[in-house]
């Protein structure tokens, strides 16, 4: 039994966040600034992924064509991506990481709260889950955003300038399309606007607390969710694709 | 969960056979101790386990399917099916008593609360250190040695320990 192709697509571009923000996330390991913190970007990746897992089969289960989640991550084009173009912005520094894990981590635990309502049984059971995580995430990350922005003069210009950077992105979180629409009416997903609205109240704070201004918004006319990425995306997939492209079905 | 009146002889078998597989992160604790293990059922003549992941991205799901299959495989037991649960979503409040005093005995730190806390900024609750018992410790890092622990230390022994943190 297939399920909507629009149901199929939702749950196929939250898979994909995850995904591909893990997959950035995982290329801090052995690069971070100390220990500790490489086992926390390295232990936050592996929650991005698993989550990853968990939604992509899904979405394979409702697309009832017996695409498994290695199919979705490994065997698609970079058109046939739906993630957001801020999951997959390179990292930069430690500073441009932590922005916009705060950005992402406290969108996905308001997105989360809300998605445990779903009437898709599935993906509230794995929104009770990743709720949970999120919440340590975003603790994680913004208690370094308020460190380094109400910090010294250069950590305060890095994340600023990391937030001036990203946060015309942002606009992407929020943009209803025509699969939005069907889940939100379906009651598959949460109303965009008032997810959008929990989101705002909760960046807003922290980066005050953080002292970091908050720059006027701008739209964005490309969108990942529709398969348009940057040039950044196709050295991202090669990388996360190589082996599973060199060597088809190989096991170990 | 199957109440112990309910359990066939076969079901306390299984159980028994389970009481030996172990959390291959923290081997001190039984998947029974974690609150992994959330059913044993007899389905038309098959036996069905149904475990519950700690974290989504938890490493070690694969392996305790695989001990499971073994365990029961030695003890001749067959056939299997494990199923694996989302709903409810595991928390640490099914950590059984015994396995909070296990976790003291190897010098990690039990959760200090309930799960329902959802706190996001401002003053952790203490956490007592495991070799001394001090409640003067800090927090060194959210993120442990396994996705389940945070890293704390001691003011008072100066000892380095893991917590058992709260999800």
């Amino acid at each position: 039994m297939s399920a909507a192709p629009e149901h199929v697509e939702y749950v196929l571009r939250l898979g994909d966040n995850a995904l591909i923000l893990g997959q950035r996330l995982s290329e801090w390991c052995g690069h971070s600034p100390f220990v500790e913190e490489d086992v926390a970007m390295a232990n936050t990746a592996l929650d991005h992924i698993g989550r990853a897992r968990m939604l992509l089969t899904h979405a394979g289960e409702l697309e009832g064509r017996g695409r498994s989640e290695d199919d979705f991550a490994f065997a698609r084009t970079e058109r046939e991506f739906r993630n957001f173009l801020l999951c997959e912005l390179p990292i930069g520094d430690f500073a441009f990481t932590i922005v916009r894990q705060t950005l992402m981590d406290a969108y996905h635990l308001h997105l989360y709260e809300l998605l445990q309502a779903s009437v898709d049984p599935t993906l509230a059971a794995i929104a009770a889950k990743v709720v949970k995580e999120s919440r340590y995430h975003l603790r994680h990350s913004s208690e370094w955003l308020i460190r380094l922005g109400d910090g010294t003069a250069e950590s305060n210009e890095r994340c600023q300038r990391a937030l001036d950077q990203q946060w015309r992105y942002t606009s992407e979180l929020f943009a209803t399309d025509t699969v939005d629409a069907f889940a939100a009416d379906a009651g598959i997903g949460p109303d965009q606007e008032a997810l959008a609205a929990a989101w705002r109240a909760e960046v807003e704070q922290l980066f005050a607390t953080a002292t970091l201004t908050i720059p006027p918004d701008t739209p964005l006319a490309a969108s990942g969710r529709a398969g348009v990425h940057t040039e950044h995306m196709g050295f991202l997939l090669a990388e996360m694709q190589s082996v599973p492209r060199t060597y088809p079905g190989l096991q170990w | 969960m199957v109440s112990a009146a309910d359990e066939t002889p076969a079901i306390a078998d299984v159980r028994s056979v389970l009481e030996d597989v172990r959390d291959p992160e923290i081997p001190i604790l039984t998947i029974a101790d974690l609150g992994i293990l959330r059913d044993v059922a007899i389905e038309n003549g098959e036996i069905v386990i149904v475990i519950t992941p700690t974290y989504s991205g938890c490493p070690a799901m694969n392996t305790i399917e695989q001990d499971i299959r073994a365990a029961l495989d030695a003890a001749g037991i067959a056939p299997v099916r494990i199923e694996t649960r989302l709903a409810p979503a595991w928390t640490t409040d099914w950590l059984s008593a015994a396995g909070r005093c296990k976790l003291l005995e190897v010098g990690i730190a039990p959760p200090a609360e309930r799960s329902t806390n959802k706190r996001l900024l401002g003053a952790a609750p203490a956490i007592a250190c495991p070799q001394c018992g001090s409640q003067a410790t800090e927090r060194v890092s959210e993120f442990g040695s396994t996705a389940c622990k945070a890293l704390y230390r001691c003011r008072e022994c100066l000892e380095p320990f893991d917590y058992f943190k709260c999800i």
